[in-house]
């Protein structure tokens, strides 16, 4: 063998150990701060894992962007949901009076909120950019309660890690990790451009997270899930959209 | 027929060939990659815009939004009107995954290609065009060669001509960055991070609608590229970017 090919299988070599002893290095530093999305298994594990993971250093104190009135679209768009279920047209004809937001799992508080309890805490209001997966958005004034004042009178436990959240509507569901749970600009929302929000939009509650694509923004809330863990829920993926093929971050 | 007779006998029909080096392993490699990349990024993206074939100008838009144009196809979901009696199916979820961890590894590549061809004086050796061949006479004759078709001389397989250079350059350097620009500024976290690469495009529908032209140039980019290569002579092209070896004695002509 002659000395250049030698050199060549030495820095090949190397190179190689090198790059399998810093993946094994980034994989269990990306364990660690919780930079490994749920859906991490399987062929775009690791695209997934990277944006995830990139996104999250990235965006550890950013703001969405909040845009002047003059923005606002009009009229705002949605796609149509599903007919509504028998529950939600019953508590649509008491007029959400008995609407309910429970909150269970990692707190010392579990409990319930009705709307109008819900509107006593300090609201904020917000104009953001609500984009769709598909290529469509819409900017909007939304208005509710920072999900965080929520979670703070539920009283989450310190080893908490995720907030899964449903909607009143069977197989509707979705979690976001704590970094967006307790981002400010996270809304449980109740309002849309100075007028309640519409059952089309979503109303009476919707999550709402500016940060991430419109799917993450479950429509219909009623309850909230605080947990360390999320393979318990549905098939474990973190949400039902990794269940029908798509990201369960959706930061891009 | 004895091993040394045959080769006597292939060595008279074939005249003497000699083959000398062309094109380094790493553009072989970064090339190739790329390649497929961009083509897994193309598939995946049509997929993506047919769930909304209509684009917009500014930060926000929809259906009840006025377009800067549509492309007259049928869409995957049922909410745009279209005109087309039927839907698509939706391909939307693996489209995506696949979209982007695709481009991590363009990228990634990018990267590597660009930084070690610095370091390696690519750009500045094979890339940049000579102050000569930037005079109007120069690049007048060039544009002349191929809009007439001319076929290059056996001299062009070892280097590449003004129009080439400007075009590698153009893409390199312009149109790559600009699509992954473009792609970055409508995800809403990196907009929460860098507002300012947003608003300057225009905003988030600007960018879509920006991404989707430099698809375009670069669809054109392929197309042309590979007419080039055909004219150029197909089996000593591709042999020198695969192998990264090619023929001195190239006497093919398609």
């Amino acid at each position: 063998m002659s000395d250049l090919s030698r050199r060549k299988l030495f820095t090949a070599g190397l190179a190689t150990a090198a790059g399998a002893s810093g993946l094994a290095a980034a994989s269990a530093l990306a364990k660690r701060y919780g930079l490994v999305p749920p859906d991490h298994g399987g062929l775009y594990g690791l695209g997934e894992t990277l944006t995830y993971a990139a996104q999250r250093v990235l965006t550890s104190h950013s703001m969405a962007r909040e845009f002047p009135p003059s923005e606002i679209s009009n009229p705002p768009f949605a796609n149509p949901v599903a007919p509504f279920g028998d529950a939600y047209k019953r508590l649509q004809a008491g007029g959400f009076t008995g609407w309910r937001l429970s909150v269970d799992g990692m707190v010392a508080r579990p409990g319930s909120f009705s709307i109008a309890e819900l509107k006593t805490y300090p609201s904020r209001h917000q104009i953001t950019h609500l984009a769709c997966e598909e290529g469509w958005s819409y900017i909007a004034q939304w208005t509710g309660v920072p999900l965080s004042c929520v979670l703070e009178k539920a009283g989450v436990l310190p080893q908490a890690k995720y907030v899964a959240y449903f909607s009143i509507e069977p197989d509707w569901w979705d979690s976001i990790d704590m970094a967006d749970a307790l981002h400010p600009q996270t809304l449980v929302a109740y309002g849309m451009n100075g007028a309640e929000l519409a059952p089309g939009l979503g109303g009476p509650l919707r999550m709402r997270v500016p940060r991430q694509l419109g799917y993450k923004n479950v429509k219909f809330i009623t309850r909230l899930t605080v947990t360390d863990d999320l393979k318990r829920f549905g098939k474990g993926l973190g949400s039902s959209a990794p269940e029908e093929g798509y990201a369960w971050y959706a930061g891009i | 027929m004895s091993d040394a007779a045959w080769a006597a006998t292939s060595a008279a029909a074939v005249p003497a060939r000699a083959v000398a080096a062309r094109h380094s392993a790493l553009v072989r490699v970064t090339h190739w990659i790329t390649t497929l990349c961009f083509l897994a990024l193309l598939v995946t993206g049509v997929e993506i815009l047919i769930s909304h074939p209509r684009f917009y100008w500014g930060e926000a838009g929809n259906i009840n939004t006025t377009p800067l144009f549509k492309i007259p196809i049928p869409a995957s979901r049922a909410s745009v009107p279209t005109g087309y009696g039927y839907v698509l199916p939706d391909q939307n979820g693996w489209s995506r995954y696949l979209h982007f961890q695709t481009a991590w590894v363009l990228v990634l590549t990018g990267l590597l290609y660009i930084i070690s061809s610095l370091l390696r004086g690519h750009f500045r050796k094979n890339l940049l065009p000579a102050g000569a061949d930037l005079s109007w006479r120069a690049c007048a004759t060039e544009i002349a060669n191929h809009v007439r078709f001319k076929r290059p001389g056996a001299q062009e397989a070892w280097s590449y001509n003004l129009l080439q250079r400007l075009t590698y350059l153009v893409v390199v350097f312009v149109l790559f960055p600009l699509i992954i620009w473009t792609g970055l500024a409508m995800s809403p976290a990196i907009a929460s991070v860098f507002p300012d690469t947003v608003s300057v495009l225009g905003g988030q529908q600007s960018a879509r609608t920006i991404h989707f032209f430099v698809t375009l140039f670069l669809v054109l980019f392929l197309l042309v590229h590979i007419m080039m290569i055909c004219l150029a002579g197909f089996k000593n092209r591709m042999r020198a970017m695969i192998t990264g070896r090619a023929d001195t004695n190239d006497k093919e002509r398609l």
